[in-house]
């Protein structure tokens, strides 16, 4: 376990005043799109093993649309894997991924991404020699039909579409994420923290239905952990997109998350909202060893 | 830049030549090559062509390296599979150049399928060897399957002709050659601002980002292999008519190399750089071969000393950009416009 999974943890009940303001604020008004009860999503007893070691055993997760569910979790705890198992990356050798209704469990994973699974990596995973706005783009390959043959000939369709795109990508997109004045600069050029907004745009831009955000706000500071916060609140808010976030910084899931998942060696060990979470002795357990329990 | 969120600033954004001094630079150009063959001598002429001809199938080669990342070295090969094609359609079914050259494209492509099928399995060093086992057996067949190749001796292609106008001199063919190679210089740039150019250079920097947000890894692998194929398969079929002779020896291992030392030092990815890639590689061995004519006068067997060191040349070319300028003659030409940069270049 990391000194900073400690620290989180003894932060629990720190709260940002001016984030969770704004979150209430926003919480009156119904998310567009999604009804709240009905799960959009539903992982059951899935187990992922590499060779020996056991990434995951039999975890259960049910997500409700329209939420913001939180997946906690001492390092190595199996948090990515799972995430990796619901957009198609792994497969697991036991249980079902169930999306929207539909078993998912054997769809490739750019599938998924046309069914409406969008998602941010851990370490950042763009395209790092091409433009902010090709980027962007990308995000939203599957909702585009142009064939190969018309965009090279540039057919009049071909070129709408495309403008459409770029239209789309700029208001939706880039303008929501204050990021337009850098859409030609090459993303390999930019700060870690601004490559972490171009991933969340590029996951934007394929108008998810349900976003799987690994660790965004890892290695931000202060000022830029409050915008994306933020940012994420108004994706559900304004769009009506589901959010499931894996995240470290205690402060940040307690503020944004309806409910929280913990696990622990590949164990769901804990499912509830934050305050029980907070309580949970076994989660208390996990996190600060077995002395301190 | 763009000021204001105004529709027209997008398209304008989104244009392929973007800037006046762009646009101007291009309509010098096409003056400049619609002049060319009435003032320049046969030697010249000859050399256009020929540069015209590799620079297409190049390009095609750069789609295929430059944007997906996957090696070929049988991309010569494809080359032959559209001239044979052409040769044979013209030669023994009499059917006219337009119908013969892109039906040799055609055929060029589905051999690009076929071979480019393992590529979702294989990459780098192991594609570098199907490709190459590709080269020998289509180089086997051209030789060996001589009663529809022609075998060793070949096959003669009469001139094209459109409407009983006969293309039969350099002159003449260099309208088709350079007509053809610069519309699918276009294509090729309008594929690169594309969702599926896009798409290509995905699957090169990053594949598990790519299938993250949708592109399919051997939908867009094979495609890439089937446009590359297509590119050579036209560029060997505007040879057929260019040369008005195919065999065997047109299309071996030492041009395949030749293609990936165009793309390697033109710039990798790199549309413009194809065509300083193919100049560029073009030149220096004429160069040599000028060279060595004037070392017989002191040193009459130089020939066959010297005759060789193209292979040398070019062998030393690729490894000492990849080593020094990974980007190529395109970077290169970048950093003299910006040097330069108070000349009306585009920004
Ligand atoms: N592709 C893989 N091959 C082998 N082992 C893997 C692979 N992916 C994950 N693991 C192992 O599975 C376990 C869970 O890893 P995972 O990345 O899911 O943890 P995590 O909870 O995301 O951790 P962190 O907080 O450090 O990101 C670890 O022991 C890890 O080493
Ligand atoms: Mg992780």
């Amino acid at each position: 376990m990391t000194r900073r999974a400690v620290i989180g943890a003894l932060r629990i009940t720190r709260i940002h005043a001016p984030r969770n303001q704004h979150g209430k604020e926003r919480m009156t008004g119904r998310p567009v799109g999604e009804s709240e009860d009905r799960d959009i999503l539903s992982v059951e007893g899935l187990s992922l093993s590499f060779g020996g070691l056991a990434a995951l055993t039999l975890v259960d997760l049910s997500v409700r649309a329209g939420s913001v569910t939180g997946i906690i979790g001492p390092n190595g705890a199996g948090k990515t894997s799972l995430l990796n198992c619901i957009s198609g990356f792994y497969r697991p050798q036991r249980g079902r991924v169930t999306f929207d209704g539909k078993d998912v469990t054997r769809v490739a994973p750019d599938r998924r991404a046309g069914l409406g699974i969008g998602r941010t990596f851990q370490n950042v995973a763009l395209f790092e020699g091409m433009s902010v706005l090709d980027n962007v783009k990308l995000g939203a390959h599957t909702r585009l039909s142009s064939g190969i043959l018309s965009t090279m000939a540039f057919t009049p369709s071909a070129r709408r579409e495309e403008l459409r795109l770029r239209e789309e990508v700029e208001n939706e997109v880039l303008d929501f994420l204050e990021i337009e004045h850098l859409r030609h600069r090459t993303v390999g050029s930019l700060a870690y923290g601004l490559q972490k907004r171009v991933d969340l745009a590029r996951a934007l831009a394929m108008r998810p239905r349900i976003l799987l955000l690994d660790e965004p706000v890892a290695g931000m500071n202060e000022e830029e952990t409050e915008d994306m916060a933020r940012f994420i609140l108004d994706v559900r808010e304004e769009r009506g997109v589901t959010i499931v976030l894996i995240e470290h910084d205690m402060g940040v899931v307690m503020d944004l998350c309806d409910r929280i998942a913990v696990l622990s060696f590949g164990e769901r060990i804990a499912l509830g909202s934050p305050d029980e979470i907070r309580r949970d002795p076994e989660v208390i357990r996990a996190y600060l060893g077995e002395e301190a329990a | 830049m763009i000021i204001g969120n105004h529709k027209e600033s997008y398209a304008s954004d989104e244009a392929i030549f973007r800037t006046p001094a762009t646009r101007a630079w291009m309509g010098i150009a096409a003056v400049a090559a619609l002049v060319f063959p009435f003032v320049a001598g046969d030697y010249l002429l000859y050399l256009a062509n020929l540069m015209a001809v590799l620079a297409l199938g190049a390009l095609g080669l750069n789609i295929l390296i430059g944007f997906t990342g996957q090696i070929s070295l049988g991309h010569a090969a494809f080359m032959g599979v559209g001239a044979y094609a052409t040769a044979i359609l013209a030669s023994r079914f009499g059917l006219p150049f337009w119908i013969s050259i892109p039906a040799g494209g055609a055929l060029a492509t589905g051999a690009g399928m076929v071979v480019g099928a393992p590529s979702l399995r294989i990459k780098g060093l192991y594609l570098a060897i199907a490709t190459l086992s590709a080269q020998v057996i289509f180089e086997w067949i051209f030789t060996n399957w001589t009663s529809v190749t022609g075998g060793i001796r070949g096959l003669n292609v009469a001139p094209a002709s459109i409407a009983g106008f006969r293309l039969d001199t350099d002159e003449r063919i260099y309208f088709l050659i350079v007509g053809v190679t610069v519309v699918h210089f276009l294509l090729a740039t309008n594929l690169r601002r594309s969702r599926w150019g896009r798409a290509f250079v995905a699957v090169r920097d990053r594949d598990v980002a790519a299938e993250i947000v949708g592109v399919n890894l051997f939908r867009t692998k094979i495609l890439a292999f089937m446009v590359s194929s297509y590119y050579a398969g036209i560029a060997g079929g505007l040879w057929v008519y260019f040369t008005k002779v195919v065999t065997p020896e047109t299309f071996p291992l030492s041009l395949s190399i030749q293609f990936l030392a165009i793309v390697i030092v033109g710039g990798l990815g790199s549309i413009k750089g194809t065509v300083y890639g193919t100049v560029f590689m073009t030149l220096v061995p004429e160069l040599l071969k000028a060279g060595t004519g004037l070392a017989r006068v002191v040193w009459p067997t130089a020939q066959s000393y010297l005759f060789p060191l193209r292979d040398v040349v070019f062998g030393l070319l690729i490894v000492v950009f990849l080593i020094f300028e990974p980007h190529g003659l395109a970077e290169v030409w970048n950093r003299v416009k910006r040097f330069f940069s108070l000349w009306p270049f585009e920004k």
